[in-house]
């Protein structure tokens, strides 16, 4: 008998398949997109399209030390320092098209939504440009206000259908409802794995180190639609929560003696230290924005559901949506303390990091410290401020512990 | 006796308290971590007490070099051990500008001492005592005459620059385009004390505000940082031995405390 597979394994294995697969699925002749890592990959998926995602590929080539060759390209074909440092390792690769880190072949068309940073346009608008391919925006205007306007949603829905005439174009196909109904309904399976295992780290201790949610982050991205995707993170749900029902913290060695939010993007390009230094102080990031960055729920066949649903993604909502969040966050899993990412690359998301650290302060007396980083870019963090920064978070949650205690 | 260490960037500082918690030495060195300076501040400190080493209880080590630093009992960031040596030196402090060699930092202080919020410059050097060092060699001065010089100026010529680099470049140009030396000194503060208000904005000031940290020796520093911000702002006594300070009166609590 075969012994079962653990979900870290299994993830190991699909990640190097999802690879695998892309470059196979590029020799075979089918088309590949590149696409945002939010984006309704229902429609390209249901027409058999391969979907590879440039985030995930460059936070992947960062994490194996890679990314400075690519940073290079791109800043000497005249990409400045200050744009992100995810368009900068994929405008990079689009000339080089080789790393020891992983491949994606070459696109055959891109498709780009901006629910995840309003200048992604710029970035997929060049590479179509350069390499002369098809490109598709599904455009989410920025949500002002707290919930999405009518006219907003009915401006979506009307692009969904059109990106469905340009896939219908392009592939010289009709297009495939079923199969869009299937992809539909396992993204929603996906996203409702996803989150129940991500939302485990409730439990205290929690049984997940929030550095393994980012490791398992990669299929989320890339599989949503796929059924290996929901049985891993199933798998995943039920391991954590077996470990919860042990009362097993996230580490093999240490306790848990802080449970933190880490905001913004993780230093791919630094995560060992980034993470050693927190788990030396016995610091966990029990979660962030991400768990629910995915969650994205609706029904098979409402392609208006669809079409809200996708427009949610926190970095498209007003700043008293994303602090009402964080603080429902912070209450939902005992949160002792914050570490808000300052990202070079992330402008949209560093915006709000004063306001969000002054309400979490005004209304919950949390304490939180900003350190300079980025997420590909591995020249922008100073380990030994890092480290200066998280050990006096760790002096100022010590106290409050201290006083709330009563010691 | 209870020892405080302060490895800083560009400095090492020690201060011993003796057994009842008086101060009864401290000194500064101005070599940082990675140098002979840690060893250089021990041995003034040690003999200014007059006392031998194994009379240490306890030994608390806190600034940049604290981590690699193997003789210590304990290391604290320097971000409390600052708040702890203010407030055992001045009991009303509220608020702290700290500027060292490579941070800046403003903290807010709540009783006994204990941090209750701060904020820290980014990762450059803007607004840093390294700013103030540049300065100093373009303008062919010893930092420790910048005040002075600042002190003479008439006429303030404003620096706009941010980053220490560009700063650098746009103080040559100005003398270059004739404006006085002691002109340019005194815009070269302005920038830092700007800078560094920006951050107090941030996390809010407290009534009774002191500077520490190097920089604070630079008088002018200490009066451009007021004008600034529009309020008595005061250099703590001992400014650049403050966080050892703090790191000893760590070191007698953690004592006791065991």
């Amino acid at each position: 008998m075969t012994e079962k597979k653990t979900s870290k394994q299994m993830l190991n294995e699909l990640v190097a398949q999802h690879y695998a697969d892309a470059g196979k699925a590029k020799a075979e002749g089918k088309l590949v997109a590149w696409a945002t890592s939010i984006c309704p990959q229902e429609l390209l998926e249901a027409m058999d399209i391969y979907v590879v995602y440039p985030e995930n590929h460059a936070a992947a080539v960062a994490a194996r030390k890679q990314s400075m060759d690519f940073l290079e390209r791109s800043e000497s074909c005249g990409y400045s320092i200050d744009i992100c440092s995810y368009a900068r390792v994929n405008l990079g690769y689009k000339d080089i098209m080789e790393s020891d880190a992983c491949n994606i072949p070459a696109p055959d068309l891109v498709f780009c939504c901006n629910n995840i940073c309003t200048t992604v346009a710029k970035w997929y608008e060049n590479l179509a440009t350069e390499l002369d391919i098809p490109f598709i925006l599904f455009d989410t205007p920025f949500n002002h206000r707290y919930e999405a306007a009518d006219h907003t949603i009915a401006y979506m829905r009307g692009q969904l259908e059109h990106v469905i005439g340009q896939l219908e174009e392009i592939t010289g196909k009709e297009f495939d409802y079923d199969k869009l109904s299937e992809v539909m309904r396992i993204s929603n399976e996906t996203a409702y794995w996803w989150r129940k295992a991500c939302f485990t780290a409730r439990a205290n201790p929690s049984p997940l180190n929030g550095f393994d949610m980012f490791n398992y982050m990669a299929l989320v991205v890339c599989i949503r639609g796929k059924k290996e995707g929901r049985d891993l993170f199933r798998l995943w749900y039920e391991e954590l929560e077996e470990r919860a029902k042990k009362g097993l913290g996230p580490w093999k060695e240490g306790e848990e003696k802080y449970r933190i939010i880490w905001d913004g993007i993780a230093c791919w390009v630094h995560l060992s230290p980034t993470y050693k230094i927190l788990k030396k102080y016995g610091v966990n990031v029990v979660t962030s924005l991400y768990p629910d960055a995915w969650t994205i729920f609706y029904e098979t066949n409402d392609i208006e559901g669809m079409a809200r649903a996708y427009s949610y993604y926190h970095a498209n909502r007003c700043v008293d949506y994303v602090s009402d969040t964080m603080l429902g966050l912070a209450a939902d899993f005992n949160i002792d303390g914050v570490v808000f990412h300052s990202n070079r690359s992330c402008k949209l998301m560093d915006f709000t990091v004063y306001e969000q650290q002054r309400r979490l302060e005004e209304k919950a007396g949390i304490p939180s410290v900003v350190f300079d980083g980025d997420m590909c870019d591995p020249r922008v963090l100073s380990q030994a401020q890092y480290e200066t920064r998280i050990q006096a978070l760790v002096e100022m949650m010590e106290r409050r512990k201290a006083a709330k205690e009563g010691r | 006796m209870y020892l405080g260490i302060d490895i800083g960037s560009s400095s090492s500082k020690a201060a011993i308290l003796d057994d009842k918690g008086a101060l009864i030495a401290h000194a500064a060195v101005n070599e940082g971590t990675g140098t002979k300076g840690v060893e250089r501040a021990l041995e003034l400190v040690f003999d200014e007490a007059g006392v031998e080493v194994d009379t240490v209880k306890f030994t608390v080590v806190t600034g940049y070099g604290r981590i690699t630093y193997e003789h210590a009992d304990k290391q604290i960031t320097e971000i409390s051990c600052h708040a702890k040596g203010v407030s055992y030196l001045c009991e009303s402090a509220g608020s702290i500008i700290d500027i060292g060699g490579q941070d800046a930092k403003v903290i807010k202080i709540g009783a006994n001492g204990i941090v209750e919020n701060f904020v820290m410059n980014e990762k450059c050097a803007a607004g840093t005592g390294r700013f103030l060092e540049v300065m100093a060699r373009v303008l062919g001065c010893d930092l420790s005459d910048l005040s002075h010089l600042a002190g003479q100026s008439t006429k303030e010529v404003p620096i706009s620059s941010v980053c220490t680099v560009f700063a650098e470049s746009e103080v040559i140009s100005r003398l270059a385009s004739g404006e006085k030396r002691s002109d340019v000194a005194k815009g070269a503060h302005r920038a830092i004390a700007k800078r560094v208000s920006g951050m107090c904005g941030r996390v809010g000031l407290k009534d009774c505000v002191f500077m520490t940290g190097g920089v604070a020796l630079n008088s002018n520093m200490v009066k451009t940082m007021g004008e600034t911000l529009g309020r008595e702002i005061k250099a703590a006594p001992y400014p650049q031995e403050v966080g050892a300070i703090g790191a000893a009166v760590f070191a007698k609590e953690l004592y006791e405390k065991a």
